[in-house]
């Protein structure tokens, strides 16, 4: 797969609210997820209030850019027909250090070399002036 | 709660199609269903005082006054997709049994062939589904777009996890398609499977291939429930309404942060159910479990308690869910190779089977049916149905 896998013809976030800072971060080339300053718990997707100790403090903390491939599917047909040149491709579910998992794709790995338990690291790429997308590429350590 | 103190007492169906289409609004196709149900009951449709409609389809207030309900008492819609109408049975059972309403009509179609697809609606309207903003936001910028990947992601960490194979997804498609041969009205008849003709179909979105994925379909079912004290004055043998629950992952409006993430709505739904009919899921004589995908079956079959967690995958080999077997599973052919028309038909057929009036396809002697919905991002909801 090319890496230029996700241009910007495809939808894009809203930018609005919480989502749209966590968007923000990702255009500084920064991972952050919402940490709870109450109970010390990271969150994704971003919300309001803790759901384990319903403090509304909380703070947007560094991610190690981190993780593995927890599970995956490998699009053959597009659904969308943003995605119809992209095929195949392969939405990947990464489960970070930090026990959040998020949806994203990894860029340099084909689909049938995914694996669960992969080690990926962050990476970003700009898609249009105002959205940077979080992806991943394999651990440099299993490159 | 409301155990045994309400039934069904009418089901319709449309004919199901896609090429050319229905030829009917959507509207106009859940109302060829609903006088079909009315007909059925023995009913006139000025006594139907409760409206159940599916989400994104219908409003109450057009099914009334299309139909000429002047007494609407209750009307509600859940939002919970494809386990709406099963949802909307357990909400129809309490609503009777509480005096709220007499007799509930739960309306369901669409043209899903030839109006908008799944797909579309799931990818332009925010809206459609609860966790919309977050699939705008977080799924659909990365290619995740529809329902078959999103459970893809659910099916292939089951296989990882327990060793779930493909031919044993391949194997609820099987059974659904037999199934569906003995049923004239099934878009699949006529049309057997083979295991390799389905590993031959081409992948949709890795495990799912083609014929994991049920057929979109235009096409109406509705069903009416009221109290078993008026049932005895209707036309039909009354099915009851043993037991029935809804519930929701957690979290419901995002799929990946999923601590348990095998834990669907049915997970603790199913036992809410059994206990308030007072059966055991080994009490079924058949199921009707809501197959939008093959592994929805096996993972339903599992939190659903007709075996353990892990242990779906061998329970639908070697016949186990076809007739004859030892839990027969969608004996109208299911979403998959009947109709997809919203999960109502799995309340008709578990109807049908009940009644004795399933034809070919007649479970011997059923006296205890389950039937169960799944929806959005894993709602879930079931019933225990008797005789």
């Amino acid at each position: 797969m090319s890496e230029n896998a996700l241009p910007c013809d495809k939808p894009l976030p809203a930018l609005t609210g919480l989502y749209g800072e966590f968007y923000a971060w990702c255009r500084d080339r920064e991972l952050r997820f919402q940490r709870c300053t109450g109970c010390g718990r990271y969150r994704h997707v971003p919300r309001e209030i803790c759901a384990h100790c319903s403090s509304m403090e909380w703070e947007w903390a560094r991610s190690s850019g981190r993780g593995t491939v927890f599970t995956w599917t490998e699009v053959v047909r597009a659904l969308h027909p943003a995605f119809a040149a992209a095929t195949p491709y392969a939405p990947v579910v990464v489960e970070m250090e930090e026990g959040v998992r998020l949806l994203s794709q990894v860029v340099d790995c084909v689909p049938g070399e995914l694996a669960i338990g992969m080690p990926v690291e962050v990476d970003f790429q700009p898609v249009s002036d105002a959205v940077t997308l979080p992806i991943f590429r394999r651990a440099a350590a299993a490159r | 709660m409301f155990k045994d103190k309400a039934c069904i007492v009418g089901i319709g169906e449309t004919p199901f199609c896609r090429k050319p289409g229905s030829g009917l609004s959507e509207m106009g196709i859940q109302l060829k269903a609903a006088v079909a149900a009315l007909e059925d009951a023995g009913l006139k449709a000025a006594q139907i005082d409760g409206i159940l409609p599916f989400p994104n389809v219908g409003k109450a207030e057009a099914f009334a006054a299309s139909l000429g309900c002047e007494n609407l008492r209750f009307a509600a819609t859940l939002h919970m997709g494809g386990a709406a109408p099963v949802g909307s049975l357990r909400m129809a059972a309490m609503a009777v049994s509480s005096g709220a309403a007499d007799y509930m009509m739960v309306p369901g179609g669409w043209n899903g062939y030839s109006g908008a697809r799944v797909r579309e609606t799931a990818a332009n309207d925010v809206n459609s589904i609860p966790g919309g903003e977050i699939a705008r936001d977080f799924y659909m910028p990365f290619g995740l777009t529809a329902p078959p990947q999103w459970y893809a992601l659910m099916a292939r960490r089951h296989m990882h996890e327990y060793g779930t194979t493909e031919e044993q997804l391949g194997a609820v498609a099987l059974a659904m398609r037999k199934h569906a041969q003995l049923n004239p009205a099934a878009l699949m008849h006529g049309k057997p499977l083979t295991m390799a003709d389905y590993l031959a179909s081409p992948t949709i979105a890795s495990p799912y291939r083609l014929l994991d994925c049920c057929v979109e379909t235009d096409g109406a079912a509705a069903f009416i429930v009221t109290t078993v004290e008026r049932a005895r004055d209707l036309r039909q043998k009354p099915v009851y309404i043993m037991g029935a629950a809804a519930g929701q992952p957690y979290p419901a409006d995002e799929i990946t942060n999923r601590a348990d993430f095998h834990r669907t709505g049915l997970t603790n739904a199913a036992p809410e159910a059994f206990r308030m009919a007072g059966v055991t899921p080994a009490d079924a004589d058949f199921a009707q479990i809501y197959d939008c995908f093959t592994f929805e079956v096996i993972q339903q079959l599992e939190e659903a308690g007709f075996c353990k967690r892990g242990e779906g995958g061998a329970f639908v080999e070697h016949g186990g869910i076809e007739l004859g077997g030892r839990l027969p599973v969608n004996t109208h052919g299911g979403l998959l190779s009947q109709a997809h028309v919203l999960g109502i038909a799995h309340v008709v057929e578990a109807v049908r089977q009940l009644r004795g009036e399933a034809g070919a396809r007649q479970v011997p002697d059923a006296e205890i049916g389950v039937v169960t919905g799944w929806g959005d991002f894993g709602d879930g909801s079931i019933a225990v149905l008797r005789r």
